[in-house]
Protein backbone atom coordinates (compact mmCIF):
# COMPACT_ATOMS: atom_id res chain seq x y z
CA UNK A 1 0.00 0.00 0.00
CA UNK A 2 1.42 3.89 -0.53
CA UNK A 3 1.86 5.54 2.09
CA UNK A 4 -0.68 8.43 2.73
CA UNK A 5 1.69 10.73 4.11
CA UNK A 6 4.83 10.93 2.75
CA UNK A 7 7.84 12.77 4.38
CA UNK A 8 10.75 13.72 3.39
CA UNK A 9 14.06 13.03 5.09
CA UNK A 10 14.17 16.56 6.66
CA UNK A 11 10.32 16.87 7.65
CA UNK A 12 10.47 12.96 9.48
CA UNK A 13 14.02 13.59 11.40
CA UNK A 14 12.72 17.40 12.29
CA UNK A 15 9.14 15.18 13.63
CA UNK A 16 11.31 13.27 15.36
CA UNK A 17 13.92 15.49 16.95
CA UNK A 18 10.56 17.64 18.01
CA UNK A 19 9.07 14.68 19.82
CA UNK A 20 11.71 13.09 21.26
CA UNK A 21 12.96 16.40 22.46
CA UNK A 22 9.53 17.13 23.87
CA UNK A 23 9.62 13.61 25.73
CA UNK A 24 13.01 13.77 27.15
CA UNK A 25 12.50 17.48 28.40
CA UNK A 26 9.32 16.45 30.42
CA UNK A 27 11.04 13.01 31.98
CA UNK A 28 14.42 13.48 32.50
CA UNK A 29 14.21 16.95 35.09
CA UNK A 30 12.50 18.13 38.15
CA UNK A 31 11.37 22.27 37.74
CA UNK A 32 9.46 22.95 34.72
CA UNK A 33 12.31 25.71 33.89
CA UNK A 34 14.98 23.01 33.56
CA UNK A 35 12.41 20.71 31.77
CA UNK A 36 11.87 23.98 29.08
CA UNK A 37 15.60 24.09 28.85
CA UNK A 38 16.81 21.04 28.54
CA UNK A 39 14.08 19.75 25.64
CA UNK A 40 15.54 23.01 23.96
CA UNK A 41 19.26 21.91 24.45
CA UNK A 42 17.92 18.66 23.08
CA UNK A 43 16.27 20.05 20.02
CA UNK A 44 19.17 22.28 19.44
CA UNK A 45 21.93 19.19 19.41
CA UNK A 46 19.74 17.29 17.13
CA UNK A 47 19.27 20.27 14.65
CA UNK A 48 23.38 21.16 15.29
CA UNK A 49 23.86 16.88 14.41
CA UNK A 50 20.96 16.78 11.22
CA UNK A 51 23.06 20.06 9.58
CA UNK A 52 26.29 18.64 10.16
CA UNK A 53 25.92 15.14 8.97
CA UNK A 54 24.02 16.65 6.21
CA UNK A 55 26.63 18.92 4.93
CA UNK A 56 29.11 15.86 5.97
CA UNK A 57 27.15 13.63 3.71
CA UNK A 58 26.98 16.25 0.95
CA UNK A 59 31.09 16.88 0.63
CA UNK A 60 31.26 13.41 1.14
CA UNK A 61 29.59 12.53 -2.17
CA UNK A 62 30.84 15.09 -4.59
CA UNK B 1 8.31 -0.72 60.46
CA UNK B 2 4.89 -2.91 60.50
CA UNK B 3 2.92 0.53 59.23
CA UNK B 4 5.67 0.99 56.64
CA UNK B 5 5.37 -2.20 55.42
CA UNK B 6 1.51 -2.23 55.19
CA UNK B 7 1.86 1.59 53.86
CA UNK B 8 3.59 0.52 51.09
CA UNK B 9 1.20 -2.99 50.64
CA UNK B 10 -1.57 0.05 50.07
CA UNK B 11 -0.06 1.44 47.88
CA UNK B 12 1.20 -1.36 45.50
CA UNK B 13 -2.27 -1.62 43.75
CA UNK B 14 -1.97 2.21 43.15
CA UNK B 15 1.34 1.90 41.62
CA UNK B 16 0.31 -0.90 39.28
CA UNK B 17 -2.70 1.11 38.51
CA UNK B 18 -0.54 4.16 37.37
CA UNK B 19 1.93 1.93 35.41
CA UNK B 20 -0.46 -0.03 33.70
CA UNK B 21 -2.84 2.84 32.80
CA UNK B 22 0.52 4.87 31.48
CA UNK B 23 0.90 1.91 29.46
CA UNK B 24 -2.59 1.48 27.79
CA UNK B 25 -2.73 5.52 27.90
CA UNK B 26 0.09 7.54 27.06
CA UNK B 27 0.33 10.17 29.34
CA UNK B 28 -2.61 8.26 31.73
CA UNK B 29 -0.63 7.81 34.48
CA UNK B 30 0.16 11.32 34.54
CA UNK B 31 -2.98 12.68 34.51
CA UNK B 32 -4.18 10.23 37.36
CA UNK B 33 -0.83 11.72 39.00
CA UNK B 34 -2.27 15.35 38.02
CA UNK B 35 0.37 16.20 36.21
CA UNK B 36 -1.59 17.53 33.72
CA UNK B 37 0.20 19.52 31.19
CA UNK B 38 3.03 16.83 31.49
CA UNK B 39 0.33 14.03 30.44
CA UNK B 40 -1.14 16.08 27.52
CA UNK B 41 2.45 16.35 26.38
CA UNK B 42 3.27 12.91 26.55
CA UNK B 43 -0.41 11.93 24.89
CA UNK B 44 0.64 14.58 22.05
CA UNK B 45 4.01 13.28 21.42
CA UNK B 46 3.20 9.77 21.76
CA UNK B 47 -0.06 9.65 19.72
CA UNK B 48 0.79 12.08 16.94
CA UNK B 49 4.30 10.06 16.33
CA UNK B 50 2.25 6.81 15.97
CA UNK B 51 -0.24 8.26 13.36
CA UNK B 52 2.19 9.39 11.37
CA UNK B 53 3.89 6.03 11.94
CA UNK B 54 0.71 4.57 10.54
CA UNK B 55 0.10 7.20 8.02
CA UNK B 56 3.69 6.44 6.36
CA UNK B 57 2.39 2.96 5.92
CA UNK B 58 4.83 1.64 8.82
CA UNK B 59 5.87 -2.06 9.46
CA UNK B 60 4.44 -3.51 12.62
CA UNK B 61 6.82 -5.94 14.27
CA UNK B 62 5.86 -9.65 14.89
CA UNK B 63 8.34 -11.54 17.16
CA UNK B 64 10.67 -14.02 15.21
CA UNK B 65 13.44 -16.25 15.89
CA UNK B 66 16.74 -16.65 14.06
CA UNK B 67 20.06 -15.57 14.82
CA UNK B 68 20.62 -12.98 16.97
CA UNK B 69 20.46 -10.01 15.34
CA UNK B 70 16.90 -11.09 14.08
CA UNK B 71 15.59 -11.90 17.34
CA UNK B 72 17.26 -8.57 18.71
CA UNK B 73 15.57 -6.73 15.82
CA UNK B 74 12.22 -7.89 15.42
CA UNK B 75 11.72 -9.05 19.54
CA UNK B 76 12.81 -5.55 20.22
CA UNK B 77 10.53 -4.25 17.43
CA UNK B 78 7.47 -5.65 18.20
CA UNK B 79 7.96 -5.38 22.49
CA UNK B 80 8.58 -1.24 21.20
CA UNK B 81 5.28 -1.18 19.00
CA UNK B 82 3.35 -2.69 21.92
CA UNK B 83 4.54 -0.13 24.48
CA UNK B 84 2.58 1.90 22.82
CA UNK B 85 -0.67 0.26 24.61
CA UNK B 86 -4.09 0.98 22.77
CA UNK B 87 -2.96 2.70 20.19
CA UNK B 88 -1.35 -0.72 18.86
CA UNK B 89 -4.36 -2.82 19.85
CA UNK B 90 -6.62 -0.70 18.07
CA UNK B 91 -4.12 -0.83 15.55
CA UNK B 92 -4.25 -4.44 15.46
CA UNK B 93 -7.87 -5.43 16.30
CA UNK B 94 -8.76 -2.90 12.88
CA UNK B 95 -6.32 -4.33 10.47
CA UNK B 96 -3.93 -1.47 10.07
CA UNK B 97 -0.93 -2.57 10.93
CA UNK B 98 1.29 -2.78 7.66
CA UNK B 99 3.25 -5.73 6.06
CA UNK B 100 7.22 -4.89 5.70
CA UNK B 101 7.74 -3.21 2.62
CA UNK B 102 10.45 -1.54 1.17
CA UNK B 103 11.03 2.14 0.75
CA UNK B 104 12.18 5.08 2.80
CA UNK B 105 8.70 6.40 3.78
CA UNK B 106 7.57 3.22 4.81
CA UNK B 107 10.97 2.58 6.87
CA UNK B 108 10.45 6.04 8.54
CA UNK B 109 7.45 5.12 9.17
CA UNK B 110 8.67 2.30 11.31
CA UNK B 111 11.28 3.87 12.95
CA UNK B 112 8.20 6.32 14.04
CA UNK B 113 5.93 3.82 15.57
CA UNK B 114 9.21 2.01 17.19
CA UNK B 115 9.92 5.77 18.70
CA UNK B 116 6.04 6.03 19.96
CA UNK B 117 6.46 2.83 22.08
CA UNK B 118 9.90 3.81 23.69
CA UNK B 119 8.71 7.45 24.89
CA UNK B 120 5.83 5.61 26.13
CA UNK B 121 8.33 3.72 28.31
CA UNK B 122 10.43 6.73 29.09
CA UNK B 123 6.62 8.08 29.95
CA UNK B 124 5.50 4.64 32.49
CA UNK B 125 9.34 5.02 34.60
CA UNK B 126 8.38 8.69 35.06
CA UNK B 127 5.29 8.45 36.44
CA UNK B 128 6.79 5.06 38.87
CA UNK B 129 9.00 7.99 39.51
CA UNK B 130 6.19 10.32 40.54
CA UNK B 131 4.16 7.95 41.97
CA UNK B 132 7.04 6.52 44.50
CA UNK B 133 8.18 10.21 45.10
CA UNK B 134 11.26 10.22 43.28
CA UNK B 135 10.36 13.17 41.49
CA UNK B 136 8.17 15.66 41.48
Amino acid sequence: MEPIVKLSHFEATFLFALFSSVILGVVSKKTDKERLRYGLTAFGWYAVTVFGLGWLMYFAHR
Amino acid sequence: MSSTTSTSEAAAPRLSMIVLLSWLVPGGGHFMLKKHYRGALIAASVLIMFVFGLLMRGYMFEPQTGDVLTIIIYVGGFVADLASGIPYVLTKLFGYSQADVAGHVHDYGTKFIVAAGLFNILAMVDAWDIATKKKD
